[in-house]
């Protein structure tokens, strides 16, 4: 591939960016919603969009669930989307262990609510095609990609 | 051809006020030299616009009566709902006024909805669709996922419905008996909304419907009720309370005999869930019901009696019907394959804002720089629904910054200003000495 073409994969067509804060249910989704209708008017395919879409939310959730507020970046690229996810907070403590279908750090409060099931990082990964996770005492960091193809 | 709409606008009665463009789900509506609009490949005949326009500017377009002279061999279809639109009349009664209304056989919709849940069943059994399945008898609910869910597409049951698989049965018995051609038998479908007459003209999932024309439930229930007087009641009622109860919002849901299904009604609730279905967050459900209409069919556009009370009249009339699991029909007269849609149900590509990524990319930035400049109240008095549906308006070339009355306002104050400021200035070879 061409110096010019790897520039071209790189650049940032489209910027999005949105501040969540703690504990914020009410607005809980709000970011995932937005990003559904801007997506959709996009040409992208419906799966993309929907996996886009899950990724977002979940990510979304995790900033209300455990983090003191972060914000969460789309950008679109020629080949793909990128969800960044950045919070400060406690971090994950054991990310291996997070990662596991079940698993929930979620306080009995939120859980009675519905929500910290141990779902959100297992979802995130299984509906990107790329996941990275940063995570220290101070705040996480969570990059996710989905590809066009 | 162009897409039929059975929904259009009666100019004459239009005042160009807001209500539609504000209720309509997929922003199909804009006020445009004082007259609502409605952009055809949006538009989903949900039939919102006609409950909320007060002055009645809204209509669905439904066949004449007259067509029936164009048949040798007359059927009607009544819909379910029309059970619930008459205060005391029983179903034998309404099928035998049909009858003397002119129609030379009727064919209960509510019996083919028995066998329509009955196929359901089996192919939630066999299990080739994407969960939760999502009921696809309602048009307008199908038409809003083909614009707005297409990731949903896979989920869609992919059988007749009620109308057409009655219409399918109705026609091949009617050509055994009688001897006639198909085209010299009509069937008419009675319709309590828009979507279905909309349906009918262009058909989900179907090359072509064997439906002839649809009337409105509205125009046919004087004549049933005067009819009514003086018939002569025959025992033509054999559909049970499986099938009935698709006249109500859950009837479908309850024919599937799942625990695990839920039904909303309500476009706006509809499209709720719908949303949560596409985060897969109600991967664990088997099978969903949507219908448009709150109550369900009984609260159609085109239904003359109130939704809560007729959803009350259903109840009480299915109590009286044999509760039948198993729908009394030979397996000879129709089977699954016969009902099985024969067409894809291709996406739509109407919200999307260029073919090319990077020409809408660019549009999108252009409405997002758009929308920055506009108050965002979503007040509607431009004519387009919220200050983003007008920012893309501008940014499509079919709208002007101007037509926000607030930015217009604001254009005239610093023009004013600019005038007077202009008005106190003095050429210097006028103007008199200052002592």
């Amino acid at each position: 591939m061409g110096l010019l073409a790897e520039v071209v994969k790189e650049m940032v067509l489209y910027s999005l960016d949105f501040n969540v804060k703690a504990r914020d249910f009410d607005s809980a989704g709000e970011v995932s919603s937005n990003l559904r209708t801007v997506l959709k008017q996009l040409s992208l395919n419906p799966d993309v969009v929907r996996r886009s879409c899950i990724a977002c939310y979940e990510a979304e959730m995790n900033i209300i669930i455990h983090s003191y507020g972060g914000h969460i970046k789309i950008e679109i690229f020629e080949d793909k989307i990128r969800i960044t996810a950045e919070d400060t907070g406690p971090g994950i403590e054991d990310i291996e262990l997070a990662m596991k279908e079940g698993y929930s750090t979620a306080p009995e409060e939120i859980r009675e609510m519905g929500f910290g099931a141990g779902m959100g990082l297992p979802n995130m990964k299984s509906n990107s095609d790329f996941m990275e996770i940063k995570s220290s005492s101070e705040g996480t960091t969570v990059l996710m990609e989905i590809l066009f193809k | 051809m162009p897409y039929f709409h059975s929904v259009t606008l009666d100019k004459d009665r239009c005042r160009g006020c807001t209500n539609c463009i504000k209720r309509c789900p997929t922003e199909a509506i804009r006020v445009r030299e004082g007259k609502a609009r409605i952009i055809n490949e949006r538009c989903i005949d949900c039939g919102e616009c006609i409950r909320v326009c007060p002055y009645h500017a809204k209509l669905a377009v439904t066949d004449s009566l007259a067509m029936m002279k164009d048949f040798k061999y007359k059927i009607a279809l009544p819909a379910p709902s029309l059970y619930g639109q008459f205060r005391d009349l029983s179903i034998n009664q309404i099928l035998s006024a049909l009858l003397d209304i002119g129609f030379d056989e009727v064919f209960e919709v509510a019996y083919a909805a028995e066998i329509v849940s009955r196929f359901t069943r089996e192919a939630l059994k066999r299990g080739n669709l994407k969960k939760p399945v999502i009921s696809s008898a309602c048009p307008a609910v199908v038409r809003l996922i083909q614009i707005r869910f297409p990731s949903l597409i896979d989920n869609l049951l992919d059988i007749c419905s009620p109308m057409d698989t009655a219409a399918i049965l109705a026609k091949k018995q009617a050509v055994k008996m009688t001897g006639l051609k198909e085209e010299e038998i009509g069937v008419f479908f009675i319709s309590p909304c828009a979507a279905k007459v909309t349906s009918i003209k262009n058909p989900v999932g179907l090359e072509k419907s064997k439906i002839d024309g649809a009337f409105s439930m509205k125009e046919i229930y004087g004549k049933i009720l005067e009819k009514a007087k003086t018939t002569i009641v025959r025992d033509l009622s054999k559909a049970t309370m499986v099938g009935v109860g698709w006249a109500n919002s859950g009837g479908e849901a309850f024919g599937t005999f799942t625990e695990n299904s839920i039904y909303v009604d309500g476009i706006h609730n509809v499209i709720k869930v719908l949303e949560e279905i596409e985060l897969g967050k109600l991967n664990d459900l088997d099978f969903f019901e949507g219908l448009a209409c709150i109550g369900g069919c009984i609260g159609g556009p085109l239904t003359v009696e109130n939704n809560f009370v007729a959803k009350n009249r259903i109840r009480k009339l299915t109590e009286k019907l044999p509760k039948r699991e198993e729908p009394l029909f030979d397996e000879r007269d129709i089977n699954f394959e016969e009902v099985r849609w024969t067409k894809k149900i291709e996406k739509s590509e109407v919200m999307k804002l260029d073919k090319d990524i990077s020409k809408a990319l660019d549009m999108m930035k252009k409405i997002d720089q758009q929308y920055k400049a506009l108050p965002g109240l979503d007040c509607g008095s431009c004519g387009s629904p919220t200050c983003r549906a007008l920012a893309e308006d501008i940014v499509k070339g079919c709208a002007t910054e101007y037509d926000c009355i607030f930015i217009l306002k604001d254009k005239i104050k610093s023009l004013a200003q600019e005038l007077n400021e202009l008005a106190g200035k003095m050429p210097p070879v006028l103007g008199e000495e200052k002592e």
